[in-house]
C-alpha cells in the first residue's frame, strides 16, 4: 500500500513539475525577438504583398499573439479564456502550425505514436543486448569474453549513428531483403491499422532500432560490467560462495540485484537523450518520427508546433523517471523502509 | 585419533609473485577449536580460505593437500572438481566473515539467505528450511524469530547480523566452521556474548572451528590449539595452554607483550587535578532530529550526549571509553567545535594557564581560526585520513598555508623535523600516502596533527585500526610527545586495556551518559557501574585461566531497564553522578 501512496505522490509531483516545465518551454521559445508571423508580415511588407498582410494580422488576433507574453501563456495553456473561450492544451487543443498551416494535432497525430514506438523498441534492445553481456563481461573479466564485448561495444559507441544507419541498410537490403527508410510501406501511410501494417511496421522497425540503441546499449553495458565488478568484491557474495551456491545462480541472485538499481534508474535519462539523439538519424533513415518535425519547427519559430513537440518530449522524460523511482521502491528495500521503525 | 581436517605444505601465491603462504601445517581435530594467530599480512585469513577454495581471483595453491576426513571416505579438497567442492561449501564445512555489516546481501531477506543453504544441500522446501531455520534463530538468541525471518540485514544491529551470520553457517549442522575474525567489527560486550555463543552450539554439536584472530584474548578464551603465523609462515604451533603460558618463538612473546591489559594490581589513581584546566565541558547536551518524513508521526529525538561534564587538566589525558552508539565521538566533536551544544552547554579552552578563555561553543571566526591552531585531532582510519593524491609534504604543510604561518622554505622544514619526531625519515616528504604502512600513516597522522603546535590533541580512537604491536607503537610515541611538549590529549576508545595504559582519567559512557568517571587504577580495581564491570569483564585476557565471566557481561551490557536498582534511569528519570571517592563518580540513586 505505501507504494501505491508512493506512486500516486510521484504522479503529483510530476504534473507539478511539467507545469513548471511548459513555463520553461514557453518562455525559452519565446526568447528570440519576433515571432512566426512577425518575421511574415515584415517579409510580405517589404515585398509589397498587402493582402498576405492582413491574413497574417488576422492570424496574430486570432491566437492572441499581440497580447503580453503571460496572457498567450495562459491562453495557449488553457487557464484563461483566448479569442475563442477556453481552448488551450488542457482542453486538448494543440494549438496551430503557421508554417504547414495546419492544426498540430493533425501533423504531429501519427508521428507521435510512431516515435513512441520507436524508442520504446530501442529502450527495450537496450537493456535486451546490455543485461546479459554486461553479466557475463563482469563475470569473465579480463577474458577473451570480456574483451571481445568491449571491442564491440566501443565500435558502437564510436561509429556515428547516421553512418551505422546508411551501413546497415545496405547491408541489411542485400542479405536480408529489408526495406529502406521509413517507417512503414508507403502503401499504408495514412492508412487505417490493420496487420498487414503492423507487420510492415515491425520490418521497418528492424534497422532504425539497431542504430538509435547501439551506443545507449554499449553505454549501458561498459556501466552495468562496472557496477557488477564492483559488487563482486563485496563480502556477501563470498558468503554466497562459501553457501555453495552454483556461480550462475549466485551471479544472478546477488550482485545483479544490487547493480541493477542503477540501470533502473536509467530509464528516465534514455527516453530523452533518445527522442533528441534520433533527430539526425530520423532525417538520414526516412523516419517518420516526431524529430524532423521538431527541426523544422525550431528553425523556422512555429511556435506551436515546437512548444507542443518540447513540452511531449518533457512529458516522456518524466514519465521515465517516474517509472525508474517507482520500480526502484519496489526493487530496494532500503528505499521502500527508509524511516521505518526498527 | 584422525584429524578432521589436515593441511598439508600449503603455499599459496598471487600470479608469478613469491608465494604468500609457504608451508603451512595444521590439523584440526573433530570438535575441536584451532586458533589461526597472526597480524595484518600473516596469511592467516587467506590459508584458511584456501581450505574452501575461496581465494582471491589471482590467486593459487601452488602446492599442499588440504584434506577432509570423516565422510565416507577422506576428501582431497585440494584437488576435489569445482561442482563437487560446491557439495561441501556450506554443507561440510562453512564460513563466517569478519563484517557482518557487509557479509549479508542488503536486498534479500534474511529468512531468505539463511535458509538458502537447506534449499541447496537438503532439497528442503520452503516451509521446511523455514521450521528448521526459526528453530535456530530462536537457538542464536533472536528474541523473535519469526520478525528477523522477514527482516533485512540493513534493519539489524552489528551483533544480531553476526547471529544471523552463525545461524546461516550452523544450520546444515557442518563438521567443521572457519570463522573469519568473526568477532572484531563487533563492540567488546557483543563480541564476548557472541564468542560465548560459538562455544556453546559448538558443544552441543560437537563441530570443529578454525578461528582466525589477532586477538591472543580471544584465543585464550575460545582454543584448544593455536598456530602463530607471521608473513606467510607458521611460527609455532600446539596446545593453546602451553603456548599462552610460554610462548616459545620470540615473535609469539613478542606478540604478548604488544598485547594491552587491563591492570590486575590493587592500587587507587591519584584523581585528575582540578586546577590548570585546559578543557572544560559544563552541562553539554546534543540532541538530533530524526524527522519521521511523514507528517502525522512526531520526529524522533536522539539524546547523543546528556549533561556531559568533563575537565580536562593542562598536561593530562582524559579518556572517553564507550561502545558504538555511545556518545564518545559526538562529545568529541562539541569539544572541537566541529558541533555545537544544546543550549546551555558550555565548552570553554584556555590555551594559556592564565589567558581568558576561548568559549568554544560561542566562537567568533578570528577566535575559531586561534582554536584550530591550538586544537587538533588524529583520526580513527590512516588508511581514509590522508588524500592519496597529497605528497606527504603538501598534506603537511597544508595546516601551515591555511594559517599563513612561515615561507615555503620554513614549513618544509618544519614537516620534516615533525616527520623525525614520529620517527619517520625526512626524506620520505616526497613520497604519496600508498607507500606507507598502516602504522606509519598513523605516525603521519600525528605529525600531521602536531604541525601547528597544539596544545590540546584529540585522538578519536588513534589504534583501533592497526595491529597490536603497532597499536604498541603509536601508544608509546603519543606518550612520548605528551612527555615531551606538554600536551594535553581526550583520547576517544572502545578499548578500556587501551584506555588503561594511557588515560589520566578515564570516563565510561553509555547512552550518552556518563556513567561513570575515575582514574583508570581506580576504574578498573574498583568499578562500581554494571555497565562499567561487563566492559571490564567482556575484554578478552591473553590468559587462560581467566575467562570471560559472561554472567556479569550480560548483566551490565543490557538496557538500562534491566540494571540493579541503583544503577537504572529512564528517559523521565536519570539519577546524578556520585562521588563515591576523590575523583571516582558514579551515575547512581543514592
Amino acid at each position: 500500500m505505501t507504494i501505491l501512496r508512493y506512486a500516486i505522490y510521484r504522479f503529483g509531483t510530476m504534473l507539478l513539475t511539467l507545469l513548471v516545465v511548459s513555463a520553461l518551454i514557453f518562455i525559452i521559445i519565446n526568447l528570440p525577438p519576433g515571432d512566426y508571423l512577425s518575421n511574415q508580415i515584415a517579409e510580405l511588407q517589404a515585398s509589397g504583398q498587402s493582402a498576405g498582410v492582413a491574413k497574417a494580422e488576422f492570424l496574430r488576433k486570432e491566437y492572441a499573439l499581440d497580447r503580453p507574453l503571460w496572457e498567450q501563456y495562459m491562453i495557449w495553456m488553457g487557464f484563461m479564456p483566448g479569442p475563442h473561450g477556453f481552448s488551450g492544451l488542457i482542453q486538448g487543443n494543440f494549438g496551430w502550425s503557421f508554417e504547414f498551416d495546419r492544426p498540430v494535432s493533425e501533423i504531429v497525430g501519427e508521428s507521435l505514436w510512431l516515435t513512441v514506438l520507436v524508442n520504446v523498441a530501442a529502450v527495450l534492445f537496450v537493456y535486451l543486448v546490455a543485461l546479459p553481456l554486461g553479466v557475463l563481461a563482469a563475470a569473465r573479466s579480463r577474458t577473451w569474453v570480456d574483451y571481445t564485448s568491449a571491442f564491440i561495444g566501443y565500435l558502437g559507441l564510436a561509429t556515428p549513428n547516421f553512418l551505422l544507419a546508411l551501413i546497415l541498410f545496405y547491408y541489411g537490403h542485400r542479405y536480408f531483403n529489408l526495406p529502406i527508410g521509413g517507417l512503414m510501406d508507403p502503401s499504408f501511410e495514412g492508412q487505417p491499422m490493420s496487420y498487414e501494417k503492423m507487420k510492415s511496421i515491425l520490418v521497418h522497425l528492424i534497422v532504425p532500432t539497431f542504430v538509435i540503441g547501439t551506443s545507449g546499449a554499449s553505454a549501458m553495458m561498459q556501466r552495468l560490467r562496472a557496477n557488477m565488478l564492483d559488487e563482486l568484491g563485496k563480502p556477501y557474495v563470498e558468503t554466497a560462495i562459501a553457501k555453495g551456491m552454483a556461480p550462475s545462480r549466485m551471479l544472478t541472485k546477488y550482485p545483479l540485484r544490487v547493480a541493477f538499481n542503477p540501470f533502473v534508474a536509467d530509464i528516465g535519462n534514455l527516453l530523452p537523450s533518445m527522442v533528441s539523439g534520433s533527430v539526425l538519424v530520423s532525417v538520414v533513415l526516412g523516419l517518420q518520427t516526431i524529430g524532423p518535425t521538431l527541426l523544422t519547427a525550431l528553425k523556422t519559430q512555429d511556435q506551436f508546433l515546437s512548444a507542443f513537440v518540447l513540452m511531449f518530449v518533457a512529458l516522456l522524460t518524466l514519465m521515465g523517471t517516474m517509472i525508474s523511482d517507482v520500480l526502484l521502491v519496489l526493487l530496494d528495500p532500503r528505499i521502500r523502509y527508509e524511516g521505518r521503525e526498527t | 585419533m584422525t584429524p578432521l581436517l589436515s593441511v598439508r605444505d600449503l603455499s599459496i601465491g598471487f600470479g608469478t609473485a613469491e608465494a604468500v603462504v609457504r608451508d603451512v601445517n595444521f590439523d584440526v581435530m573433530p570438535g575441536q577449536t584451532l586458533a589461526l594467530v597472526g597480524e595484518s599480512g600473516s596469511g592467516k585469513t587467506i590459508s584458511c580460505r584456501a581450505v574452501l577454495r575461496i581465494l582471491p581471483r589471482t590467486a593459487q595453491i601452488r602446492t599442499g593437500t588440504v584434506t577432509l576426513n570423516g565422510g565416507k571416505a577422506p576428501l582431497i579438497l585440494s584437488q576435489l572438481g569445482e561442482r563437487q567442492m560446491r557439495d561441501v561449501r556450506g554443507d561440510r564445512i562453512s564460513m563466517i566473515f569478519q563484517e557482518p555489516m557487509r557479509s549479508l546481501s542488503p536486498l534479500h531477506k534474511i529468512g531468505n539467505q539463511v535458509s538458502e543453504v537447506l534449499w541447496l544441500h537438503r532439497g528442503a522446501s520452503e516451509k521446511e528450511a523455514k521450521r528448521t531455520v526459526l528453530a535456530k534463530f530462536d537457538r542464536v538468541g533472536f528474541p523473535d524469530p519469526e520478525r528477523a525471518y522477514n527482516s533485512y540485514p540493513f534493519e539489524m544491529s552489528g551483533g544480531m547480523r553476526q547471529r544471523a551470520m552463525i545461524a546461516m553457517a550452523m544450520v546444515s549442522k557442518p563438521d567443521l566452521l572457519i570463522a573469519d575474525e568473526p568477532t572484531t567489527a563487533l563492540d567488546v560486550t557483543t563480541q564476548a556474548q557472541v564468542l560465548g555463543l560459538i562455544k556453546e552450539l559448538q558443544q552441543e554439536t560437537g563441530m570443529a572451528l578454525i578461528l582466525v584472530t589477532h586477538d591472543l584474548g580471544v584465543v585464550a578464551n575460545m582454543a584448544e590449539q593455536v598456530v602463530v603465523m607471521h608473513k606467510g609462515r607458521v611460527m609455532e604451533s600446539g596446545p593453546a595452554a602451553l603456548i599462552l603460558e610460554k610462548p616459545a618463538h620470540p615473535y609469539t612473546q613478542q606478540l604478548f607483550n604488544a598485547a594491552p591489559a587491563i591492570p590486575d594490581q590493587e592500587t587507587v589513581g591519584l584523581p585528575m587535578p582540578q586546577e590548570d584546566l585546559i578543557l572544560e565541558m559544563k552541562a553539554v547536551s546534543k540532541t538530533y532530529t530524526m524527522r519521521s518524513g511523514r507528517g502525522w508521526k512526531a520526529d524522533k529525538l536522539i539524546h547523543a550526549c546528556r549533561g556531559v561534564d568533563l575537565r580536562l587538566a593542562r598536561g593530562k589525558t582524559l579518556a572517553i571509553v564507550g561502545e558504538s552508539g555511545s556518545g564518545k565521538t559526538t562529545a568529541a566533536r562539541i569539544a572541537l567545535g566541529a558541533e555545537l551544544p544544546d543550549p546551555g552547554g558550555q565548552v570553554l579552552f584556555r590555551a594559556t594557564p592564565d589567558g581568558e578563555p576561548i568559549t568554544v561553543h560561542e566562537m567568533s571566526r578570528a577566535q575559531r581560526t586561534a582554536f584550530q591552531r591550538q586544537a587538533q585531532m588524529v583520526f580513527q582510519d590512516p588508511y581514509s585520513s590522508l588524500s592519496p593524491r597529497m605528497r606527504i609534504q603538501d598534506a603537511m604543510t597544508e595546516p601551515l598555508e591555511i594559517h599563513r604561518i612561515g615561507t615555503r622554505a620554513e614549513q618544509r622544514d618544519k614537516a620534516a623535523e615533525m616527520l623525525q619526531r614520529v620517527g619517520l625519515n625526512a626524506d620520505m616528504l616526497k613520497r604519496y600516502p600508498h607507500a606507507f604502512s598502516g602504522g606509519q600513516r598513523q605516525r603521519l597522522s600525528v605529525a600531521r596533527a602536531m604541525m601547528l603546535d597544539p596544545s590540546l590533541i584529540v585522538c578519536d580512537e588513534p589504534t583501533s585500526a592497526l595491529d597490536v604491536s603497532v597499536q604498541e607503537q603509536i601508544l608509546t610515541l603519543l606518550e612520548d610527545l605528551q612527555d615531551s611538549l606538554k600536551l594535553s590529549y581526550l583520547f576517544i576508545s572502545h578499548d578500556l586495556a587501551v584506555v588503561a595504559r594511557i588515560a589520566d582519567e578515564v570516563a565510561v559512557m553509555r547512552q550518552g551518559l556518563v556513567v561513570e568517571q575515575a582514574p583508570p587504577d581506580t576504574l578498573f580495581y574498583n568499578p562500581q557501574h554494571p555497565y562499567t564491570k561487563a566492559l571490564i569483564a567482556a575484554q578478552p585476557e591473553p590468559d587462560i585461566n581467566r575467562p570471560i565471566d559472561l554472567k556479569l557481561v550480560a548483566q551490565g551490557a543490557g538496557s538500562p531497564e534491566s540494571w540493579a536498582e541503583a544503577f537504572r534511569f529512564s528517559d523521565a528519570m536519570i539519577p546524578s553522578l556520585v562521588e563515591m571517592e576523590p575523583g571516582h563518580k558514579v551515575r547512581c540513586h543514592v
